[in-house]
């Protein structure tokens, strides 16, 4: 082989019982659009469920959408989730209606990105291109 | 860092993040991918079982797989899914969504998902497709399912990897099928009519009865059956999974397996050699013609006797 | 002005029945100038083909409103979908409203009640309490409409799949407060065909969801028949992004899919068509929004006497709640949110709607403070009382553009309809993604439109300006959580255990036969069994929807 035919594989989850999914369809679309290869997981998912299905498909980042105002409890339930399987390194951002107010919070709880309402969505699509980018680096077979 | 001792050891163990991160490898055709193949265990990919199934959209062929899965982690079997889906022509991306009704199955570490996009390659994708069963067998699946959706060349090469090819159908997806005759309904040693309790499910079931009695070349235990499930609520699944036992036993026992075995390697020698043709193809086109050719065939033979 | 024999027997009978029964709000409806404004607007010239078009309000077909006087006679009802954290908070809230002049409760519960969880589940872990309301049994409900007399007021729940549990917990708050059944007023979601293409609170399958829906049919019907039994909802389809044509197709398929549900388990069409009733969107387009409430209210008509051979007038009529597009509330700039409400509010009205939620302000940023509620309730007041636009019936027929639009959605989404009958109908084309497919596709291109600019958003591609201090939101205490575990935990402590396990394998036995499950649902509650335990034993039974994606 000649050339790698490597693509920015991503993850896009709705954790919670939160069944809004427009804005993560969305995102998924758009990254499919920009390029990206896009495994989405649909609505009602566990952490647990999220970090092994990242882990399987080897994804370099992963996408959480949450609408229900359960974002505090679940985005860094999946951070943890993704210890306990061995894959601490693969970075997570989450969208969704969240206050400015927890940025902060999720910020220190491991989340990397963190994208409301409005956010452009070039500036998504550069967020997980970033995020694929330094999580290529950090893997490479040694 | 992870070194590539660890990632075979981490296979054969059967670890979830060495399986993914060896797929990606094998997958993106990478300098490791060779090392991770040849280091697999041999006995376990020559034992495992690979079926693909295909068929149209809205067969319920992802219900289907789900429940055979239940199925078959019940038997405490351990089991593989690669489901394909097309690359976006335009972008190159994918959204790749067939796991969403196996996402339960998820943190079984016994069930193992992968979602591979086609990305619009020419040749490669059975190479991929193939490279992941084997990693997937290597970690001691007893069962691969390659999952494609659609009736396309592709997705018949892609059925042409397995040892038992199964096509689901549907009541009511209409002209569908008549359009496949002609191809899967062929090649698949397993007819499935799934939403076997809904109307004109039996005429169906009828139709395909009547397609494989045409085939006559076939020994009497490898005449396809029909099976009829109904995946939503888990009926059939049993039957369906006895009927793939007994043929991959039927196939074992006569030459058939192996033969199987050896044409999808074939397949996938011809799908990495074109992959590896077409750039070289493409450099040589492009230095050479510039003025207007009058026979393009002509042209792609003088082209190819200067690659030997 | 040339008469029309229809319009005689129009004034005779639908108009002279109304205002004898229903006097109008004011003696003499004037304008600021002193003169009196028409009841209804009507042509110099009534053919044939006005009368087949438009007609009169209150008769078929029904364009121009379901009733002859329309808001002259009563108001719509101003209903505040409210509901959050704990029983006992949401009863303060609805009492609250009732103080404010809301004259209809809307009961929002959180997502695992809606979801068929009781709060202790794993799964509702960081969600209780969250969008709305925590109900886990009989206990929460009689705390939620402690003190509030169910005989006076009308109650509209926002519950699909667990419809027929929680409508039984309602009944049994009635019994105890000594209310009569057939003065329990108000509605049930009930919906679950949208759930799988919109929503997503479905629990099982849509043959068993169906069955259960035709279940509190046939109930109903015999105990409580003022109370709506379902409301089928374009609403959340709308939000889903849909185009206002599909949210008026799609919604009538599946009306048509649970009236032949309901013919197909034996009910007589003429005594449930009545207790239908529809929920839709109203979204910033003031002159399309209008022409869709028109054009859904003739095609339903249209399609319940022409298709399924309704005799009532009642049976044909389209009777439908209100509420703003949440989708098009911005975080940028909230109190623009307000504007978008009035304009929305204002085509919900002008639509002919029976009830109207106003979202309020900051919305897009959390679960609306009260404050922010009180202000969305004034609009509606201000349109009612100031506008005028309540004072004489349809005030836009006749107007080229919305006549025109007006057929137009009606044609286009009568040929969705078509389409999804040909392909074997709702179920099956929400089985294969068909629906799903369709509003992806026009949500993502709305959405496109938006981000290329070729769609103005004020604030947010255009217009922007430097954000003032973050706005006060309303937070739901995390120990809510907590508080509805250990309430739950009494409740199980104290009933008596015995009875609810067999009024459970009673359910389930019935589950498994063809028995009507309201009975045994009933039972269960008063035993306090809880909505997670009732759940799962129809879990058991029929199984787990799980989503294509």
């Amino acid at each position: 082989m000649t050339k790698e035919t490597r693509k920015h594989r991503v993850l896009i989850a709705k954790p919670g019982l939160d069944g809004h999914d427009r804005g993560a369809k969305y995102i998924a679309r758009t990254l499919r659009d920009a390029g990206f290869e896009v495994v989405y997981t649909g609505i009602r998912r566990t952490p647990e469920e999220i970090a092994a299905a990242a882990v399987q498909e080897d994804v370099a980042a992963i996408g959480l959408s949450s609408l229900s105002g359960a974002h505090l409890r679940l985005f860094p339930a999946v951070v943890e989730a993704l210890r306990k399987v061995a894959a601490p390194d693969i970075p997570v951002l989450g969208g969704g209606v969240i206050p400015e107010e927890d940025f902060t919070v999720l910020k220190e709880a491991g989340i990397a990105e963190i994208f409301t309402p409005g956010t452009p969505v070039e500036k998504i699509i550069a967020a997980f291109s970033d995020a694929c980018e330094a999580h290529y680096q950090k893997r490479n077979i040694g | 860092m992870t070194s590539i001792a660890e990632l075979i050891a981490g296979i054969k163990n059967g670890e979830p993040r060495a399986i993914g991160r060896a797929i990606s490898i094998v997958e993106d055709g990478g300098v490791h991918g060779h090392s991770i193949l040849a280091a697999l265990d041999v006995e376990r990919i020559e034992a495992a079982t690979v079926v693909g199934l295909t068929g149209p959209p809205g067969a319920g062929k992802s219900t289907l797989t789900n429940q055979l899965i239940a199925h078959y982690r019940s038997q405490g079997k351990r089991i593989g899914i690669i489901a394909i889906d097309p690359s976006s022509p335009i972008s190159g991306g994918a959204l790749l969504g067939d796991r969403i009704r196996m996402m339960a199955h998820a943190p079984d570490q016994h069930v193992v998902v992968r979602s591979m996009a086609t990305r619009g390659r020419l040749g490669g994708l059975c190479a991929a497709a193939g490279a992941a069963v084997r990693v997937m067998a290597g970690s001691g699946c007893n069962i691969v399912i390659i999952e494609t959706v659609g009736v396309g060349q592709s997705e018949m090469d892609i059925v042409r990897l397995a040892d038992i090819t199964a096509l689901v159908l549907a009541p009511g997806l209409g002209d569908d099928i008549q359009a496949m005759k002609a191809g899967l309904l062929e090649v698949a040693d397993i007819l499935v009519v799934n939403k076997a309790d809904c109307p004109g499910a039996e005429s169906l079931a009828m139709d395909l009865d009547g397609v494989v009695r045409e085939r006559q070349k076939a020994p009497d235990n490898l005449i396809p059956k029909v099976c009829m499930t109904v995946a939503s609520e888990g009926k059939g699944i049993g039957e369906l999974a006895e009927e793939i036992a007994r043929l991959d036993a039927a196939c074992r026992a006569s030459a058939r397996h192996l033969l199987r075995r050896r044409q999808s390697q074939h397949l996938e020698i011809l799908d990495w050699a074109m992959e590896m043709l077409r750039p070289r193809l493409l450099e040589l086109i492009s230095s050479e013609t510039d003025d207007p050719v009058s026979d393009p065939r002509v042209k792609a033979m003088e082209i190819l006797k200067k690659i030997n | 002005m040339t008469k029309h024999p229809q319009l005689d027997s129009w004034q005779e009978n639908e108009l002279q029945k109304s205002l004898s029964r229903f006097p109008e709000r004011k003696a003499k409806f004037v304008n600021h100038g002193g003169q009196e404004i028409p009841r209804v607007a009507l042509p110099d010239t009534i053919n044939d083909e006005y009368v087949k078009k438009l007609g009169f309000p209150g008769r078929y077909p029904f364009t121009r409103g379901v009733q002859p006087t329309m808001y002259r006679g009563r108001l719509w009802t101003m209903r505040q979908y409210a509901g959050f954290s704990t029983a006992a908070d949401s009863n303060r809230r609805y009492r609250y409203l009732l103080d404010q002049g809301t004259t209809g409760l809307s009961v929002a519960f959180d997502l695992p009640t809606q979801i068929g969880y009781d709060s202790d589940d794993p799964l509702s872990s960081g969600e209780v309490g969250k969008v709305g309301v925590a109900i886990d049994s009989l206990a929460d409900m009689e705390m939620l409409f402690d003190a509030i007399p169910l005989d006076k007021v009308s109650t509209s729940m926002t519950i699909n799949a667990p419809a027929a549990i929680l409508l039984a917990m309602y009944v049994a708050v009635a019994e105890k407060q000594g209310v009569a059944l057939e003065k329990l007023q108000g509605t049930i979601q009930n919906d679950v065909l949208k759930e799988y293409v919109a929503r997503g609170t479905y629990i099982f399958p849509p043959r068993p969801s169906l069955r259960l829906i035709t279940n509190i049919f046939k109930w109903c019907a015999e105990h409580t028949p003022a109370f709506n039994t379902i409301s089928i909802s374009g609403y959340h389809i709308r939000e889903a992004g849909s185009t206002a044509v599909q949210e008026v197709a799609l919604t009538l398929a599946n009306g048509c899919t649970y009236v032949q549900a309901a013919l197909d388990a034996g009910l007589e069409l003429d005594v449930f068509a009545r207790r239908l009733a529809f929920f839709f969107n109203s979204s910033s387009d003031l002159l399309e929004e209008v022409a869709k409430f028109r054009a859904a209210r003739r095609l339903w008509a249209r399609l319940m006497k022409e298709r399924f051979g309704a005799k009532k007038p009642a049976s044909l009529m389209l009777r439908f709640h209100t509420q703003t597009a949440g989708h098009t509330l911005t975080a940028q700039q909230i109190d623009n949110n307000i504007v978008r409400v009035t304009i929305q509010a204002l085509a919900a009205v002008m639509g002919g709607t029976q009830s109207l939620h106003t979202n309020s302000r900051d919305e897009a940023l959390s679960l609306p403070t009260e404050a922010s509620v009180r202000t969305a309730l004034r609009t509606q007041q201000i349109i009612a009382h100031e506008s005028g636009v309540a004072n004489t019936v349809d005030p836009l027929a006749g107007s080229y553009y919305i006549e025109q639009l007006t057929d137009r959605i009606e044609q286009q989404a009568l040929e969705l309809i078509d389409t999804i009958d040909k392909s074997s109908g709702v179920v099956a084309c929400i089985e294969n993604g068909f629906i799903q497919r369709k509003i992806e596709n026009a949500s993502y291109a709305y959405q496109q439109e938006i981000e290329k600019g070729e769609r103005i958003i004020v604030g947010v591609n255009e217009f922007q300006s430097e954000e003032e201090n973050p706005p006060e939101l309303l937070r739901v205490n995390p120990q809510v959580e907590e508080a509805q575990i250990a309430n739950l935990a009494l409740v199980r402590e104290q009933r008596d255990q015995t009875e609810v396990d067999s009024d459970l394998q009673r359910l389930r036995d019935a589950a498994r036969s063809d028995d009507n499950l309201m009975p045994h649902i009933l039972a269960a509650v008063k035993h306090y069994a809880t909505l997670g335990e009732i759940c799962n034993v129809l879990r058991s039974v029929f199984g787990e929807y799980r989503d294509r994606g």
